[in-house]
């Protein structure tokens, strides 16, 4: 039995741009280690069946990295409302949230080095809760930093401590 | 873009400075011992070179680093709030709203202070995960430094929490009687064990260990395994238990928990040896949690701790500041709830609480199980591994033991969870074979956050979570009907939650 949660999707979906960034990440960790256990299995002798299983992992980082990210770029979604940023995240471990306005101390955008070669940002709220920052990762890089700079003048509107 | 004009403002150019001594440091702490040890032999002038190679390039390199950070990182403190950009390979723009400034720190390591320096710590008083640090500026002059902090705290100070008059309302003292439920405590058993590992210890600085352990072993062959076994039990029970009575006098040996009229400010003072004061502000309380570990609940008894903002487990090492009201009878713990709270009754019992859907209790049966067959299993993998036939049977025996206690412990989970609304507080229960029962204000809740694993989506559970900024962060709400969740959520959040509800939804 499965149900659909009632949820309404938030409005927007990420830059289209992340899904190279998905793929790039997909592909790059899969491979090191692949290359890494093939060097392993080349050089140590008894470890020889090192080199197939060096050729499933980057089979099988190729196939996640090529099908999934159309997946992870349908799923994932976020939206700025009026008073709050709501978020849906995770394919397999599914994820919504909503920090309003009032309860939020620092908004930051944060850039990897693939991130600035593709023009991207993660945008990071940070609330009171130890359940940790709402982030939206992969937004246009300029488009990020005006909505930080949007929420963090309308986080001054707000009165109180965030508490 | 830098220009002073628009109030950006640098790091002082000495950090690079600092950064080289500290580089060097590290290399002289490591190179050093390297030296020594090659003093001497023949090699010696070629490892000098080596590492005076190494040191140099390592300190260049720290140099260079601290030198591009330095350049890349700037800061604003504008009238409502605090910018910096900084960042070599990862680019971060952080801004701060003044407002939600609660500290600013302003230290210096020796070599920092030798050069005139400090580093400012800006922080919100989140404590959340490990990944939100402070905001640091370092280094500054100090001058500098000390003039930002005032520009960042000029707010008129709270009044000092030593001026309050002593005229407090008590609402509970140390009832003797109520060391009788420490025994219970699940620490009990583990004080018991550590009794052992003392007496070994100090029989070990005398040089008797060999002795003492001699007498063990011969007093266990005289007895037979059997006897030993229920003398070993004994005696760790014997030892536990008048190490956790000592425990308790130590920790609330004369407990009162205070009222002060003026602020309604809670007070907990107690403890024999170390004596302990938390204050509590009224509006720094979010609700309560009852905590009832096994033993405890069985007599009918609990804990009361406070779910309160700023109340850091680091804060004090060795003893819970949450804690309001140690193990109690039921007929306590509610009064306490209830005047703690300012509530005619405790939330924690008033409340009728809500059972979650079947499929809830069929996912505690199976997790309770799995984690009570692992020793069968584990017995049954030494039974392979070693050949030997005579385990079959105790792992058989292990294998039912574990399905009977692991349905047990799954149906008083399952039992144990609820959740409901009472006035202003929105309760949750969950928990086996102790339970905790927490009542958070509804207004004190932050955000809500929905989740949902593979297991949950197949069951068509979900979990809800109401963050806080108070005591552990956010509370769970488990394996919940998808229905029931999104009913008590527009309950307890109102409109702060039902904007986010599929319009094809009829709200009721």
């Amino acid at each position: 039995m499965s149900t659909d949660v009632p949820l309404r999707p938030p409005r927007e979906s990420l830059d289209p741009r992340v899904r190279s960034w998905w793929r790039v990440h997909g592909l790059v960790w899969p491979l090191l280690l692949a290359v890494v256990l093939a060097v392993l299995g080349l050089l140590i002798p008894a470890i020889g069946w090192f080199l197939p299983l060096a050729g499933a992992v980057a089979v099988v980082g190729l196939l996640v990295a090529l099908l999934f990210p159309a997946y992870w770029y349908r799923v994932h979604r976020w939206e700025l409302t009026h008073d709050a940023v709501y978020t849906r995240s995770g394919f397999v471990w599914q994820e919504w949230r909503a920090a309003p306005l009032s309860r939020i101390q620092t908004v930051d955008t944060t850039r990897g080095p693939l991130q600035q070669a593709l023009g991207l940002a993660t945008l990071v709220v940070t609330t009171a809760s130890a359940k940790g920052a709402v982030t939206v990762a992969g937004l246009d890089h300029a488009r990020a930093a005006e909505i930080a700079e949007t929420l963090t003048r309308a986080t001054q509107a707000v009165p109180g401590d965030a508490t | 873009m830098s220009s002073p004009e628009d109030g950006w403002r640098r790091l002082d150019a000495r950090t690079v400075l600092a950064s080289a001594v500290l580089a060097l440091g590290a290399c002289l702490a490591a190179g050093v011992p390297v030296l020594l040890g090659q003093r001497g032999r023949d090699t010696f002038a070629f490892t000098l070179g080596f590492i005076g190679t190494g040191v140099v390039l390592l300190v260049g390199a720290a140099a260079v680093i601290e030198y591009v950070r330095l350049a890349r990182t700037r800061f604003r403190v504008g009238p409502e709030r605090v910018e910096v950009h900084s960042g070599i390979l990862v680019r971060a723009r952080t801004g701060l709203a003044r407002e939600r400034v609660r500290s600013v720190e302003v230290t210096a390591d020796p070599v920092l202070r030798v050069l005139g320096l400090a580093t400012v710590r800006i922080g919100t008083g989140q404590k959340a995960s490990a990944s939100d640090k402070p905001l640091e500026l370092r280094a500054l002059r100090r001058p500098d430094a000390e003039a930002l902090r005032r520009e960042l705290l000029e707010r008129p100070a709270p009044p000092d929490p030593a001026d309050v008059p002593p005229r407090d309302e008590t609402l509970a003292v140390l009832d003797p009687g109520w060391i009788r439920f420490a025994p219970l405590s699940a620490l009990t058993p583990a004080l018991g064990v550590a009794g052992f590992g003392a007496l070994l210890q100090g029989s070990d600085w005398f040089g008797l260990q060999r002795t003492v352990l001699d007498d063990a072993a011969r007093l266990a062959l005289v007895l037979g395994v059997a006897v030993s076994l229920v003398v070993a039990v004994l005696v760790v029970a014997a030892v536990g238990t008048v190490a956790s009575l000592a425990v308790f006098v130590e920790s609330w040996w004369g407990y009162r928990l205070t009222r002060e009229p003026r602020t309604g400010a809670l007070h907990v003072r107690r403890g024999l040896l170390t004596r302990r004061s938390t204050t509590l502000e009224e509006d720094r309380l979010r609700g309560v949690a009852v905590v009832e570990p096994a033993a405890v609940r069985w007599f009918g008894a609990a804990r009361v701790d406070a779910v309160a903002t700023g109340l850091s487990r680091g804060q004090e090492q060795r003893s819970d500041p949450r804690g309001l009201l140690p193990v109690a009878p039921a007929a306590v713990v509610d009064r306490v709830v209830a005047e703690v709270l300012r509530e005619p009754a405790a939330p924690t019992t008033q409340v009728v609480l809500q059972a979650h859907p079947p499929a809830a209790r069929t996912r505690r049966v199976r997790w309770a199980s799995a984690v009570c067959l692992l020793p069968a299993v584990a017995l049954a993998l030494v039974g392979l591994a070693a050949d030997a036939h005579g385990l079959w049977l105790p792992a058989l025996v292990l294998v039912l033991l574990g399905l009977a206690v692991g349905t047990w412990l799954g149906r008083l989970a399952y039992r144990n969870l609820g959740h409901g609304l009472v006035g202003r507080y929105v309760v949750t229960r969950h928990g086996a074979p102790g339970r905790r029962t927490v009542a958070l204000r509804r207004d004190g809740i932050l955000t809500w956050t929905l989740t949902r694993t593979p297991f949950q989506r197949r069951a068509g559970l979900v979990t809800l979570w109401f963050t806080t900024a108070a005591g552990e962060g956010a509370y769970g709400v488990y394996d919940l009907g998808v229905e029931q969740a999104m009913t008590l959520a527009a309950e307890t959040l109102g409109d702060r939650f039902t904007p986010y509800l599929a319009e094809t939804r009829v709200v009721a």
